[in-house]
């Protein structure tokens, strides 16, 4: 059994998962097992080129198939918005990134396979499908924009035919620290540099996206119900710029979601296809993805090509970084996609090492591929590993130990301000390495290689640290910085007569167990046994205004306002108490579920309290409004910084190039931990997709746009045997110091952490090997490293 | 349309169907069995494995037509008859393996598939016979340290944390 390192059910307490029970026995409630009776169905016929000029739709073939309610194209949506983008990227020059349009269907081009040019509802999906083979099309193709530099070239094809160039933006950060870098780095004593790829990826939660529908023509009122980690920041962007629903008519539901990985934050055009057409068609109107539909529809991740260099003095501190990367925007921009390689990105490079002087240059670029959008960390992978990978590069290069050189150059003092804009609270970099050292082994390696070595293998050890910004984010920062909304979170505690509760959060749970862990947090803060508390969220019509779950936000973020809401509550009850015992409010205790006069031994139950708030005879009332619920609004005041370091031991067949992961151990620094558990399987799943980056996924495009891997006959996810069992430990712990829990956030650190050990260690391998090879892009596939090995 | 007939979890079931319906869009769409999943339309995923005649299929693999008379069990079925969860489900909680909780269903059908053939399977027993069954969240240790329980093991002392 896990074990329990609290007892009871409050904070840091291992308390098994409520909402086991029902995916356990098949009652889960996922969008698509959600039917509403006369319910249409729609399949998208999709664009199989990656650029063309649309030439001419004919659909009236389609229309007379059997069963067909209704066909749509771009035509249907020139009086509706385009899906928007949340944020506006301000580029080095002072000017404002382009933003083409994106309309819900095709109008004019379609700029990449899989961008939807026709939709046709009918009875069923079988009939929906067989009439979108009658539509019949002529796009003229076009030449495409795919590799990034030669899309800037002059003379290359334009995604956008408004638009000048392809280029979206040309930021750089922070401006103002150029010049001092580049002087940093004429004067240095060694310079490294490190030209790579940050390989684009395909999310791939096991549950493809749903959107179902529906319009009740009484009351003129929308429900979507959609796979989101954010129902109200869709209810938001389609409700406003898209389709001109006022929020009071329009619902937005997303009940169990299975998985989400940031892939499921935006807003897509098949989710405003969906509720438009509800209306349209006087039917309720639903949409399930194919696994190769969500290939070719749901925003991808990652996909930069950057050049860094590392400058050092003659003692080996760092004294500069300076970074070049190309970003792929894809063919359109998705909700977040300007903010992940800048300020997601930009501000991470100081990474856990005190570097003076810092300058970053992102290009984001437009090609006739899909959108490109946050994926688990979003800007925060990627930081980290060319900043790991280029410490173990110059390590390699100067002879030195790279654990050694890693700690040299530790920021030791907090707050630590960077120069690229961000202050570090706490960590404690030192004690995160010290006990990765003891957990991974290290001083067993020698023999494990020599092990491996008998036995013709080679055997490399890889070493990494990362930081990362979670609990995003202060409103009133990221709206300087572009954002067009808040990221504050909400919560409303509802304290019912019986004493029961239940927590209305913006926060979204699709795998992160918030049913079982906030508990957790109200039942700590209360006294009483959380069992008595039920979490409802995912619903705009249940809760308040909330942001949602991504960028490790929900227990930061969404836990504070839950705190906050239960300090007002609490506040509320002593009043409550302090009547019903003729006490002064200042000397009422809630201790273990009771309220208690000080001093005395008089005291009221819980329960006692919660009723009187309800059945108001004794009460107050001249002071206080009957009832017992209350709301908060939680905006963090910084973000905050989990960190670690982890290690990968990996074996090489030189035979065959094949590489598998012999031992993999993480040491984390997650600030206060709620349930251990939880944080510990949040750190597997992310290691596991992490290693997936490193050793096999790829999302490959021809020179033509054309998609390579589109299903999982050529895109390789991870499976059981590619992955070992992982050494965790986040006994490390400096709290966060600015929200009211102290905790970090933990989701997204095992994808940040682990590419770069993985391929540091491969390249040890290699290198023991007597193969002088300095660098390899990911995934690290047999072909690939047998290819190095031949020179 | 065909009539096809046949046994899913004890009961006897008989509906008209096109004759393209997949087994896996008759137990979700004709029977609203929705607790199997589909996660892919290659037969890789395995979020769709049940067992016919007590052996684990993808049911995204067979036509609803090929499963006449046959006895169909999904993971609506798995639980004890007092409504608790069995040995394998159990594990499955207690090791916190699943997170999302959408390829669970496929995973709980595949590792009982398993314990039936090899009860006692080893680390490595497992992994492979896995291959069929993505998971996304859990990167696979508590679904290893599960199985493993369920099958009254001892688990690794390097999968301890």
């Amino acid at each position: 059994m896990p074990k329990d390192s609290v007892a009871g059910t409050g904070i840091g307490a291992s308390t098994k998962r409520r909402e086991d029970v029902r995916f356990l026995t098949g009652n889960g409630n996922y969008t698509d097992d959600i039917n509403i009776h006369g319910q249409a169905y729609v399949h998208f016929l999709r664009s199989d080129v990656a650029h063309g000029r649309i030439i001419s739709i004919d659909t009236s073939a389609a229309a007379a198939m059997p069963g067909v309610v209704k066909v749509f194209t771009g035509k249907d949506f020139e009086g509706v918005g385009s899906i928007p983008c949340g944020w506006q990227v301000t580029d080095r020059h002072g000017e404002v990134m382009k933003e083409p349009a994106h309309p819900v269907l095709a109008q004019g081009k379609v700029r990449h396979v899989g961008d939807p040019i026709a939709a046709v509802v009918a009875d069923s999906l079988a009939e929906a499908r067989d009439a979108a083979e009658a539509i019949v099309f002529d796009i003229e193709e076009l030449p495409a924009a795919v590799n990034m530099k030669a899309a800037l070239e002059p003379g290359a094809p334009k995604v956008h035919d408004d638009l000048s160039d392809n280029l979206c933006y040309d930021w750089g950060f922070v401006e103002e620290n150029k010049g001092a870098v580049d002087e940093a780095i004429r004067n240095a004593a060694h310079v490294t540099t490190l030209e790579l790829v940050n390989n684009r990826l395909v999310a791939n939660p096991m549950e493809p996206r749903v959107a179902v529908g529906d319009w009740n023509k009484s009351s003129d009122d929308y429900t979507l119900y959609t796979t989101s980690q954010n129902p109200h920041v869709i209810r938001l962007l389609m409700g406003a710029f898209v389709l001109g629903i006022p929020e009071h008519k329009l619902r937005v539901v997303a009940p169990d979601v299975g998985g989400g990985f940031g892939t499921k934050i935006f807003h897509y055009a098949e989710e405003a296809f969906c509720t438009f057409a509800a209306k349209a068609c006087k039917r309720p109107v639903k949409w399930t993805s194919t696994r190769s539909e969500a290939f070719m529809s749901d925003a991808h991740g990652r996909d930069h090509v950057t050049k860094i260099e590392l400058a050092l003095d003659k003692d080996n501190n760092f004294t500069a970084i300076r970074t070049e990367t190309y970003a792929n925007m894809g063919a359109y921009l998705s909700t977040f996609a300007p903010s992940v390689p800048t300020w997601l990105h930009g501000t991470l490079m100081a990474g856990n090492y005190k570097t003076p002087n810092i300058y970053v240059n992102v290009k984001a670029v437009f090609t006739n591929t899909v959108p490109v959008d946050a994926y688990r960390g979003a800007g925060r992978p990627e930081a980290t590993y060319q900043l790991e990978r280029v410490i173990d590069m110059a390590a390699r290069e100067l002879g030195v130990d790279p654990i050694a050189l890693r700690r040299q150059n530790f920021i030791t003092e907090f707050p630590y301000a960077t120069p690229v804009a961000v202050e570090y609270d706490t960590g404690d970099y030192p004690a995160t390495m010290d006990k990765l050292e003891e957990i991974a082994d290290l001083a067993g390696f020698a023999a494990r290689r020599a092990e491996s070595v008998a036995k013709g293998k080679l055997r490399g050890l890889g070493v990494n640290c990362y930081i990362e910004a979670c609990g995003i984010a202060p409103s009133n920062l990221v709206g300087q910085l572009g954002a067009r909304a808040g990221l504050y979170e909400s919560a409303t505690v509802r304290v019912n007569a019986t004493g029961s509760i239940s927590v209305m959060t913006g926060s979204h749970s699709h795998g992160q167990g918030h049913e079982t862990a906030f508990p957790q947090v109200v039942a700590e803060m209360l006294g009483i046994d959380a069992s008595m508390i039920d979490i409802v969220h995912g619903d705009t019509g249940r809760g308040p205004m909330g942001m949602g779950t991504y960028g490790s936000r929900s227990l930061a973020v969404g836990g504070s306002a839950m705190v906050r809401a239960t300090e007002k509550i609490i506040n509320k009850a002593k009043k409550i108490a302090a009547h019903l015992m003729e006490a002064s409010d200042s000397d009422i205790e809630l201790k273990d579920g009771k309220f208690t006069v000080a001093g005395t031994d008089k005291s009221v139950a819980w329960g006692d309290v919660t009723l009187a708030a309800y059945v108001p005879h004794n009460y107050p009332l001249e002071d206080i409004e009957p009832g017992l619920e209350e709301t908060a609004f939680y905006d963090p005041s910084n973000f905050t910084y989990p960190s670690g370091a982890y290690c990968c031991e990996v074996e090489l067949d030189p035979e065959t190039g094949k590489v598998t992961i012999e031992r993999f151990s993480a040491a984390d620094d997650f600030g206060n931990i709620v349930n251990p558990m939880i944080v510990s399987g949040q750190v597997h799943g992310g290691i596991a997709q992490g290693v997936g980056q490193a050793l096999l996924e790829n999302c490959a495009y021809d020179e033509n746009g054309q998609l390579l891997s589109a299903s999982y006959m050529d895109y390789a996810m991870p499976r059981a045997t590619d992955v070992p069992f992982y050494t965790v430990d986040h006994s490390c712990q400096t709290p966060c110091t600015h929200n009211p829990l102290g905790v970090k956030g933990c989701g997204e650190a095992g994808a940040i952490g682990s590419p770069p050990a993985v391929i540091n260690a491969v390249i040890d391998a290699l290198n023991s090997g007597g193969h002088k090879v300095a660098h390899m892009d990911m995934p690290a596939s047999p072909s690939r490293v047998w290819a190095a090995m031949q020179g | 349309m065909t009539k096809v007939a046949m046994t899913v979890n004890g009961k006897s079931v008989s509906r008209e169907v096109e004759g393209r319906t997949l087994l896996v869009q008759f137990l979700r769409d004709d029977l609203r069995l929705t607790g199997t999943h589909v996660g892919c339309d290659t037969s890789q995923c395995g979020a769709c494995v049940v067992h016919v005649n007590g052996e684990a299929v993808k049911s995204c693999t067979m036509f609803a037509a090929e499963a006449e008379g046959a006895s169909v069990t999904t993971i609506e079925a798995m639980a004890n008859e007092d409504g608790s969860l069995n040995t394998v489900q159990q594990a499955f909680q207690d090791y916190h393996g699943l997170q999302c909780g959408f390829c669970t269903p496929g995973m709980v059908m595949s590792a009982t598939a398993l314990l039936k053939d090899n009860p006692k399977p080893t680390e490595q027993e497992i992994r492979e016979y896995l291959e069929g069954n993505i998971c996304r969240c859990t990167g696979y240790h508590n679904i290893i340290k599960a199985i493993m329980a369920a099958s009254g093991q001892e688990i690794p002392a390097i999968a301890a944390e």
